[in-house]
């Protein structure tokens, strides 16, 4: 069930409607009736895989944090008669009994998803580098909804379990609603335990000022889907989908409405399951902050799918750089290599890993894995480049003013893009190709020899598009300056806003492209 | 209560803007095809009728109402549509028998060759002109083409939405009236293009009228059963698409077997008196004005000597409503072969009407 289908709004109604009938303090059941109803509907076999994920996290996380607390009640009793080394030692101890949990948690789920998810890549890489006669055949595997989302959240629980930073959750049937809660199984938020679990088993109370903020961030969502994204998506195909007709010019206006779709499907999805979530008095993690006012890569990947990113620092990055290898690598190569080389070891190794598996997570193809180690690239060549830049800037004092702050948004947007194309094209060798026409191949006259109305969308569909992204861009100024927008409006007059929601449902309605006609795409993010 | 107010009147102002948005983009089906019009002016009538004709392009362009009228006094009215399939035909039965009940039903045959959902181009020529029922509803659920989605019928926006950049005038000119571009169903054209011929009919690999289609001839003869109304089927007198002579038997067989009269007017071309070199407007598809009006002439004979149908003309109730129609419909036809004289060619009817 798509977001954008007819299905899925009637779905949402119903749920809306059944979930305020219900007491506050039994919605939770409803939600995870809906949330697996949600999952059976796109396939009942998902739920054995769901079905798998929750059993596993239930038990291993059962059986860790009672050992978290056999643990504390143990050196609490035996604080007195017990010394520091005899307390690292008994810590150590129950350490690896968890670790033999957290092992199993990992590898279950891990395992899921990696088999679904990688295997058929696996056998295809093989085959890359055998002859003809000696190739493995591909198997056919189901690949459950949005397995890289669920898995990622439920590993993020076993972790927290673990670590002691999270409790057990000691019902099955709400941890079933953590891992399967329906808005955003399909393209994130990766919630956290922790934050989610509050309002989800305890969602505040109906209030009007809460359903009127989720119904406007709903209908804010639905317009950049479907009346920028979905539109931009014919253009984009149709130029990515003929490499040999579409180079040089023609890359770098792919690359921009790539820009442009990518970023309006998955704010506008993400604003969908936020404002679901709020109707319902859950909140849910944000995942964007105007990631395209980014001055620099680094700042662009902190206000760009937060959660994912969050999530890679907290169980790869660092886990990774204070593995005791990693200690032992950091020493050694300090000590012989010297401390410039020493000190950024462990940094670029961890980090190389965080971009690897965030290209992998991304799809099982090497397009994104080379885009995950392009960003690697690209964040250490900034990172070294830091000093000069430093340097640059205490010379230049201007460098704060508005213009140079445009000229870096702009380079960031560029660089972004640039690497995103690797999303597009078929293989990597063709990516770089096409990324090094448009700087052999300057066909200027794609912009006024009327080719641009070749691509799928007409005159009258570069007007909406001009008009949604005015639009779009306004409304995330106004939010640099006032934060949400929605609250600015409500706050001041509560008719203007209903207002604002009333036109903008209308507008999506008119000038959204779906329906017979439109070849209305899936959330970009679905595929993940 | 005054927040809740407020948000009732948005709601209300939203629903209301939609629905005239909805008004606006739905297309008007008044120039050029106009096909789309037919099924919806049928409840612009006011009195009833003795003979009601469903079916496809084979009896709204082929018989003409007003002449039926004009020469036997039998009050007509063609429930045609493009490419209307059987089912359709059943549902626009039942739909008109909530209206009145006729004396006569006539079925057109030859959309039996079809057994399954079609277009959706056609459907909605069909579907959206009818009123709301559980006729319309059985219809829709009965035609709809694996694309397409029964919530895009019950709010049309949906639908075409995406005709926002193609208005014309005509969609703010009739935004809320129409005008009547049928003569009780029948679609007037005055142009002649003579018929030069036709392929031969491809061999079929099964030659059995299919099940789902029979299914629906079977539910429309036991609803004119249980209404008292006789229904009879017809081949109109055009000979492509290929009207096969086994399903001519099958049609005969069936007839026979239901106490049904059917007729094959395609043998009866001569006697009826047709000139497919003058009668027809697009090289034999369809009959012109002037071939309609022969044909009328014979099939209103045939249902005076084979039916029990009321002569209307001396009937005050129905001669005055007639005389309007009979009034109109020259009109036209004066209209028609004006241009035809004047410019060769019909300028402002059919396809020609539109403006490029």
């Amino acid at each position: 069930m798509l977001f954008t289908s007819y299905e899925f709004i009637a779905f949402i109604a119903a749920v809306f409607l059944l979930y305020y009938a219900f007491p506050l303090k039994y919605r939770w059941t409803l939600l995870l009736v809906a949330s697996l109803g949600f999952y059976a509907i796109a396939d009942p076999r998902y739920l054995i895989f769901v079905g798998v994920t929750v059993v596993s996290a239930y038990f291993t996380c059962i059986k860790m944090d009672a050992m978290n607390l056999e643990q504390t009640s143990y050196l609490k009793e035996h604080k007195e008669e017990m010394s520091t080394a005899d307390k690292k030692k008994y810590k150590e101890t129950m350490k690896k009994k968890k670790r033999v949990f957290l092992l199993i948690g990992l590898l279950v789920n891990l395992g899921i998803l990696s088999v679904t998810k990688y295997t058929n890549f696996v056998i295809e890489s093989i085959n890359s580098v055998l002859s003809d006669a000696s190739r493995l055949s591909t198997v056919e595997l189901i690949i459950p909804m949005g397995i890289s989302f669920y898995t990622f959240q439920t590993v993020s629980y076993v972790i927290d379990v673990y670590r002691g930073t999270e409790r057990a959750e000691k019902n099955i049937f709400k941890l079933s609603l953590f891992v399967t809660f329906f808005p955003q199984m399909v393209q994130g938020p990766i919630s956290r335990f922790g934050q989610l679990s509050k309002t989800l088993y305890n969602p505040e109370p109906l209030n009007s000022k809460m359903i009127s903020m989720g119904i406007g961030r709903i209908a804010w969502g639905y317009f950049k889907k479907v009346v920028i994204a979905d539109r931009l998506i014919t253009a984009v195909t149709e130029l990515v989908s003929k490499p040999e007709s579409y180079t040089g010019t023609y890359v770098f206006i792919a690359m921009l409405f790539y820009a442009f779709e990518l970023y309006c499907d998955f704010t506008g999805g993400i604003d969908i399951t936020i404002g679901i979530a709020n109707t319902m008095g859950i909140k849910v993690a944000e995942n964007f902050n105007l990631p395209y006012f980014s001055k620099n890569i680094k700042e662009y990947w902190n206000r760009w799918h937060i959660t994912m990113g969050t999530w890679f620092t907290d169980y790869i990055f660092y886990p990774i750089s204070v593995c005791s290898p990693m200690l032992k690598l950091s020493k050694w190569s300090r000590a012989h290599l010297g401390s410039f080389i020493g000190k950024r070891v462990t940094v670029y190794l961890s980090s190389l890993a965080v971009w690897f598996t965030t290209g992998l997570w991304h799809g099982a193809a090497w397009n994104f894995i080379v885009w995950g180690l392009m960003n690697f690239v690209v964040i250490m060549i900034s990172q070294e480049l830091e000093p000069l830049y430093t340097k640059f800037h205490k010379k230049c004092p201007w460098y704060k003013k508005a213009p140079y702050t445009v000229f870096q948004i702009i380079r960031t947007i560029l660089l972004m893009s640039a690497i995103r194309m690797f999303d597009c094209y078929r293989n990597v060798p063709l990516t770089f190709k096409m990324i090094g026409t448009m700087f052999t191949e300057f066909n200027l006259g794609a912009f006024t020899d009327g080719s641009l109305l070749g691509l799928g969308i007409s005159g009258a569909d570069y007007i909406i598009l001009l008009a949604g992204l005015f639009v779009v861009l306004g409304v995330s100024l106004i939010k640099v300056r006032v934060g949400s927008v929605r609250a600015f409006i409500y706050e001041r007059s509560e008719m203007l806003y209903y207002t604002a929601v009333a036109v903008l449902t209308i507008v999506t309605f008119v000038f959204g492209a779906y329906g017979v006609g439109y070849d209305s795409s899936q959330f970009i993010y679905n595929q993940f | 209560m005054k927040r809740f107010l407020k948000i009732l009147l948005v709601v209300v102002l939203t629903f209301a803007a939609l629905n005239l948005l909805q008004r606006l983009l739905v297309p008007k089906y008044q120039t050029g095809i106009i096909e789309g019009s037919m099924i919806e002016e049928y409840y612009n009538e006011a009195e009833n009728h003795d003979v009601v004709m469903i079916g496809d392009c084979e009896l709204y362009e082929n018989i003409s109402p007003v002449t039926l009228y004009e020469e036997y006094g039998i009050t007509s009215y063609i429930r045609g549509s493009a490419q209307q399939l059987v089912w359709q035909s059943y549902y626009l039965l039942e739909d008109t028998l909530r209206y009145e009940t006729p004396k006569v039903v006539v079925f057109n045959v030859l959309s039996l060759k079809y057994d399954k959902p079609q277009s959706e181009a056609y459907n909605r020529m069909t579907l959206d002109g009818m009123e709301w029922s559980s006729a319309k509803v059985d219809a829709i659920k009965a035609s709809m083409t694996e694309d397409e989605k029964f919530v895009e019928y019950l709010f049309p926006i949906l639908r075409y939405h995406s005709r926002w950049s193609e208005l014309t005038s005509d969609d703010f000119k009739y935004l809320f009236e129409k005008d009547l571009v049928t003569h009780n169903g029948y679609y007037m054209r005055a142009d002649a293009k003579p018929c030069m011929g036709f392929p031969d009919p491809m061999p079929l690999a099964d030659y059995t009228l299919g099940e789902n289609a029979m299914k629906y001839l079977e539910k429309m003869t036991k609803l004119c059963k249980e209404k008292g109304i006789e229904l009879i089927l017809i081949k109109a007198p055009i000979e492509y698409p290929h009207w096969y002579d086994e399903w001519d038997v099958q049609m005969e067989e069936y007839a026979k077997e239901n106490g049904l009269k059917y007729i094959n007017f395609i043998p009866l071309q001569e006697e009826i008196g047709l000139d497919m070199t003058k009668d027809t407007y697009d090289a034999g598809l369809h009959l012109n004005v002037w071939g309609a009006e022969k044909f009328s002439i014979y099939f209103g004979k045939w249902l005076k000597e084979n039916t029990e149908l009321p002569d209307r003309r001396r009937d005050e109730k129905y001669s005055s409503v007639w005389e309007e129609k009979t009034k109109r419909y020259e009109k036209e036809k004066k209209q028609q072969t004006d241009e035809l004289e004047k410019y060769g060619k019909l300028v402002s009817f059919g396809a020609n009407a539109v403006k490029g």
